[in-house]
């Protein structure tokens, strides 16, 4: 489907992923003497730091290759495969940015259920296999913009939500599906004190308007750069609505249920006036602590090389999404 | 002179390398978050070290630790000025537009550039000169570094989305700081509001 190629055409030559220079950094480093994990923390290194435990991050078991139906179109600007592994919000594993890539190796993905409940005709189980059988796999290249005005090219490979939920036969009266994270203090620090966890409700969960998720960009990943999703990335399945902010992309889902009443999102109950249920990309509306006019592509280069541009309506998907918000005041509903 | 070769090189060899780095990719995926957090909560940590000399040279009883002072406080301002050039230049990518439009609508960038002013002002006055100048008005005028700790405290507090536990850690040793010099504020809230009672 048409739809499905993403806005390929939207990205330049000029933000191709350069592994090279990526990879330079870590040489550059080496020269100085230091390790790049003792620089990712330099660089936030506080007064508290060592009021925090001390746990050695440990590398996650190698990642599944996935046979996926690929781009073969590859002229896109990608943000390195290590930036995109080392840079996430997943709040179960800690709030910094580094964290769920330094803890989330600790998290048992297989076996894994992932149920479809609530107002449905066919309740579905699946179990980690069925993750990557059940349907034929494509890769899809969104920019995923996130709330904080940043954003990145990810090569995620998945299948359309709807195949999924046509699958489990949704009722009559279901109008929202509401998605729950894993919650797992055993093995999602985050999820055993106040101070490690950001002070957020969990489980985390996250919902769509039934027909948002019917659309058929809205996928559910389960992996990215080829192979299966890193934990920190969601693992082993997540959501990704590419004309949404960030925080809709739940992860590591365990649970999908239909309803009639619009869910309590996670980030919505923390704090009402700066995310709201349906939080579209929208330039026109200000998160109210910063523009959401402009973003910053992720990708490589330092601080004099950052690709600056005017964030798009439905983060450029407007042609396909703006009809399921025809008459709906966008202030209002952010 | 040799603690203060020692803090020159500590303050400019950090910010140094931590730019340098930034300007190489070398700090996590996005060095321009990283550059922002670490010249601002370096401020801070800067105006704490420079809150605690007055205390410290007290305690040791030592004019030594005293004379830092000034050279903290400076390199504080410092940091505080790279951050917000930081901002302006990687984040908003030196639009002068933005900047002044975040300028307006953002009450936490209020504090933070309330802060940065009474910063401005007491490195300003902080030479020698400006000491002898100003002669008994210099005290009161940097007695303003007690309010720029809280509106820096401030400002890292509504800069964050759910996770305040740090900035309420800073709070804390604002709190602190400023607790050892209960005294100064008691007299002040006297000679303010109170008639001399016997």
């Amino acid at each position: 489907m048409k739809i499905l190629k993403s806005n390929r055409s939207d990205f330049k030559d000029w933000q191709i992923t350069d592994e090279n220079t990526f990879n330079n950094r870590r040489l550059i480093l080496k020269g100085l003497g230091l390790s790049s994990a003792m620089f990712a923390g330099g660089a936030q290194a506080n007064l508290f730091d060592w009021l925090k435990e001390d746990e050695e991050p440990r590398k996650q078991a190698s990642l599944m290759a996935l046979k996926y139906a690929a781009d073969n179109n590859n002229t896109l600007s990608l943000t390195p495969e290590d930036k995109v592994t080392s840079y996430n919000n997943f709040y179960e594993f800690g709030t910094s940015k580094q964290d769920p890539a330094d803890y989330a190796h600790k998290l048992t993905v297989n076996p894994w259920q992932l149920e479809i409940t609530g107002l449905v005709n066919n309740p579905i189980k699946l179990n980690y296999e069925d993750l990557f059988n059940q349907f034929p796999l494509e890769e899809r290249v969104y920019r995923l913009r996130c709330v904080e005005a940043w954003s990145m090219v990810i090569p995620w490979i998945g299948f359309s939500l709807n195949k999924l939920l046509e699958k489990a036969q949704p009722k009559a009266n279901a109008k929202y599906v509401q998605f729950e994270t894993l919650r797992r203090p055993s093995e999602m620090r985050g999820q055993t004190s106040r101070f490690i966890g950001g002070n957020i409700k969990y489980p985390y969960i996250e919902g769509l308007r039934l027909d948002e998720a019917m659309h058929p960009l809205t996928t559910m990943a389960v992996g990215l750069y080829g192979k299966s999703l890193p934990n920190q990335n969601g693992a082993p399945i997540r959501l990704v609505v590419p004309w949404k902010y960030g925080f809709k992309s739940i992860k590591s889902i365990v649970k999908i249920h239909l309803t009639e009443s619009q869910p309590k999102t996670t980030w919505h109950l923390a704090a009402p006036s700066e995310y709201g249920f349906y939080a579209n990309v929208n330039p026109n509306v200000d998160h109210p602590r910063w523009s959401q006019a402009q973003e910053r592509v992720i990708t490589s280069g330092g601080v004099f090389n950052q690709q600056h541009q005017q964030t798009l309506m439905y983060n450029g998907y407007a042609e396909q999404v703006a009809h399921l918000y025809k008459n709906m005041d966008l202030t209002q509903y952010f | 002179m040799l603690i203060k070769l020692v803090i020159h090189i500590i303050c400019l060899l950090w910010a140094g390398s931590i730019f340098w780095l930034a300007s190489q990719d070398a700090l996590g995926a996005d060095p321009v978050k990283a550059v922002i957090h670490f010249y601002g909560i370096g401020a801070l940590n800067l105006l704490i070290v420079t809150l605690l000399v007055s205390p410290a040279a007290k305690t040791f009883k030592s004019a030594v630790i005293m004379r830092q002072r000034r050279l903290l406080g400076l390199y504080c301002f410092a940091y505080a000025c790279i951050h917000v050039l930081c901002f302006w230049w990687f984040e908003l990518n030196f639009s002068l537009a933005t900047f002044i439009s975040e300028l307006i609508k953002r009450p936490y960038i209020w504090l933070g550039m309330f802060a940065l002013l009474i910063l401005l002002v007491l490195a300003i006055t902080s030479p020698n000169i400006a000491k002898k100048w100003l002669k008994k008005k210099w005290q009161p005028i940097h007695n303003f570094i007690y309010l720029a700790i809280v509106l820096v405290c401030w400002h890292f507090f509504l800069s964050r989305k759910a996770d305040i536990y740090e900035p309420g850690l800073y709070a804390l040793v604002a709190l602190l700081l400023l607790g050892l010099r209960y005294q100064k504020f008691i007299s002040w809230f006297q000679k303010a509001f109170g008639r001399k009672t016997h």
